[in-house]
């Protein structure tokens, strides 16, 4: 896709968010406020914040399927750690420390092991879900201290969650790393010709291993929050995650095949996605109807620039 | 290594876990025990067969379940609005329904060369949703079904369910045809190299579009036979088990590069799995660790594969 292609879309991904606000707003009153609208900002900030790096990790042609699981696994280290005492910031070190070492584990059996990631991180979703229900079974832990709240419930400054904050500020960094500096030009070149980049010396493996580490450690991140918003920990936790923020990542313009993809359209993607639910929400649709859409929406996201492509082509 | 040497090491592991179990607990080989055991599998032996198909031709149906849930869904509303109908109708009406909705991943796949795991993810929610719409969020109990579209499924013959001699017919087609058959080797073909398959005439976007189609048909009827073998339907039966159904794909020898992979190897993936699972609370181990050790089977699998095909297919194809 050309810049300027690529501009368009993510025109398009705006243009669905400005018709987004136009349709809430004009369905229900208390849509355009500011309490509503701070609100609404739970509703992605910890999917869109792993969806960052995993969407360098998929413009670098590899994917992560692990990223929910590895989000159950470091929130069931926390409340083990919680239950024995640990205090709030050791907790929250646990947390990141968990998905760090899961996503070392990923990267290690796609660079070393030279498994095709997608097999690599099926197996180790299995392992890791199947890790936090085996230490937990049914069981739930709950007790954790009254400041571990904050994370995810706290506000930095007014309607700003930390949540929110943390997601625009890791947005920026995410954005001047990819577009603005070597490492960034890198990665496309991995996702576009790994063999070629190879050739030219860039060593392919050593940034993979980098991003898969990257995507456990912000999964890991997400767990904190996750955890923290929610007050609990169940192995469930985060079911399904995984669909919604490859969706939201493929949705934001990167190709699956590697290559080519923003952060600015992912950023978008996430809000164009986080309102949808939110808006569909204050409309009393559930949740599953709410996924043909997403689901709909995820295949016209490919079909579109291939039906173009065609008529081109047939041209 | 071959695959049918790999078949034949894998095999032995297996029937090694198999009497390590018996011998432990005598009671685990009694055929009662047996016949249970490969009732509890025949779904799941059946959905890896078909999914072993699509990725075979380098695709991934992650749609599978959801298209076993929704197809399971048309035969149970069936059901209740015609009781006296039998069960033809609704082996019927899924298998076709379940190849259609087959056929849709098929044709993206085949006609705009979509990425396979993003159509699959896209129908999968999809199907999931269209599920609710169908039933309007409500659940479809054993007492709204008809006597002998719950029990279908349960009727023995020579002490195996009808849902075991089922798995064992689509197994046995399975073996013969994977080997007999033109359109089967044109599959292998297509997944092993596109590219080569393409001149010598085979249409590789064709072969997904089969694969897709008979993997859809499979899950349909699967949706139908799960649905009455649990005597219930509602939108998330089956949630989460395109993993399951993958897994055994993986452990029984698939390789997700396409072109590799065998229907006894399935099979057996099958059964190991389906092995450790009825063991496990008779070592007395909870069943909540089944998952891990799935993870750390397909693990263990998948490395190992993974160097065999590297040496084999470093002559053709480069890799980073």
């Amino acid at each position: 896709m050309r810049p300027t292609n690529l501009l368009r879309w993510e025109t398009m991904l705006a243009a669905v968010l400005v018709v987004e606000f136009i349709v809430f707003s004009a369905v229900s009153p208390y849509f355009l406020s500011v309490d509503t609208l701070s609100d609404a900002t739970f509703n992605f900030t910890e999917r869109a914040i792993v969806a960052l790096p995993l969407a360098l990790l998929i413009i670098a042609g590899e994917i992560d399927i692990s990223v929910a699981a590895i989000i159950a696994l470091a929130s069931v280290a926390m409340g083990l750690a919680s239950a024995q005492g640990v205090g709030t910031s050791g907790i929250a070190a646990i947390g990141l420390c968990t998905g760090l070492l899961a996503g070392c584990i990923n990267g290690a059996l796609v660079t070393i092991g030279r498994v095709p990631s997608i097999v690599a991180t099926i197996g180790t979703m299995t392992l890791f879900r199947g890790a936090a229900y085996a230490v937990l079974g049914d069981r739930v832990l709950k007790d954790y201290p009254e400041s571990f709240a904050a994370f995810g419930q706290g506000y930095l400054a007014g309607p700003v969650s930390i949540e929110l904050a943390l997601f625009v500020v890791f947005a920026l960094a995410f954005g001047v790393f990819l577009h603005r500096t070597r490492w960034g030009r890198t990665i496309f070149a991995i996702g576009a010709n790994p063999v070629a980049s190879r050739f030219a010396g860039v060593p392919v493996n050593r940034y993979r291993f980098a991003l898969f580490a990257l995507t456990g450690l912000f999964s890991g991140l997400a767990a904190v929050l996750l955890t923290s918003r929610l007050g609990s920990t169940r192995p469930s936790i985060a079911q399904g995650w995984e669909l919604e923020i490859i969706s939201m990542v493929i949705l934001g313009g990167v190709s699956v095949w590697g290559g080519k993809g923003s952060v600015l359209g992912v950023v978008l993607a996430a809000l164009v996605f986080g309102l949808v639910t939110f808006g569909l929400g204050l409309m009393n649709i559930p949740g599953i109807v709410m996924s043909i859409f997403i689901g709909t929406l995820l295949i016209l996201v490919v079909a579109v620039p291939a039906l173009l492509n065609r008529a081109r082509v047939s041209r | 290594m071959s695959s049918s040497r790999r078949d034949l090491a894998f095999a032995a592991l297996t029937l090694a876990l198999f009497l390590a179990v018996t011998f432990a607990f005598p009671g685990f080989a009694a055929p009662r025990n047996l016949a249970g055991l490969l009732d509890d599998t025949a779904i799941l032996i059946m959905l890896a067969l078909g999914q072993m198909l699509v990725i075979l031709v380098r695709g991934i149906d992650l749609s599978i379940a959801a298209n076993l849930a929704l197809c399971g869904m048309i035969a149970a509303v069936f059901d209740r609005a015609w009781p006296g109908a039998g069960v033809v109708p609704a082996l019927v009406i899924t298998l076709v329904s379940g190849a259609l909705l087959g056929a849709f991943n098929g044709l993206l796949v085949w006609k705009l060369r979509l990425p396979p795991i993003v159509v699959t993810l896209g129908t999968m929610s999809i199907y999931r949703g269209a599920i609710y719409l169908l039933s309007k969020g409500a659940w479809v109990n054993e007492n709204e079904m008809s006597r002998g579209f719950v029990s279908f499924p349960r009727l023995e013959f020579l002490g195996l369910s009808l849902l075991s001699w089922l798995a064992i017919v689509v197994a046995a087609v399975f073996m013969v045809a994977l080997r007999r058959s033109r359109t089967a080797r044109d599959l292998y073909a297509a997944g092993g190299n596109p590219e080569a398959a393409n001149y010598s005439g085979i249409d590789a976007g064709r072969m997904q579009f089969i694969a897709y189609t008979i993997c859809g048909a499979i899950a349909g009827v699967c949706g139908y036979l799960w649905v009455a073998r649990f005597a219930v339907a509602y939108t998330d039966i089956a949630l989460g088990f395109e993993l399951s159904v993958i897994a055994a794909c993986l452990i029984g020898g698939v390789a997700i590069a396409g072109g590799v992979g065998s229907a006894v190897g399935v099979v057996l993936g099958c059964l190991f799995i389906g092995i450790i699972r009825s063991s496990l609370p008779l070592v007395g181990i909870s069943a909540f660790w089944q998952m891990f050790i799935n993870g750390v089977v397909i693990l263990v699998a998948v490395f190992l594969s993974a160097r065999q095909r590297e040496y084999k297919r470093a002559i053709l194809e480069v890799r980073a």
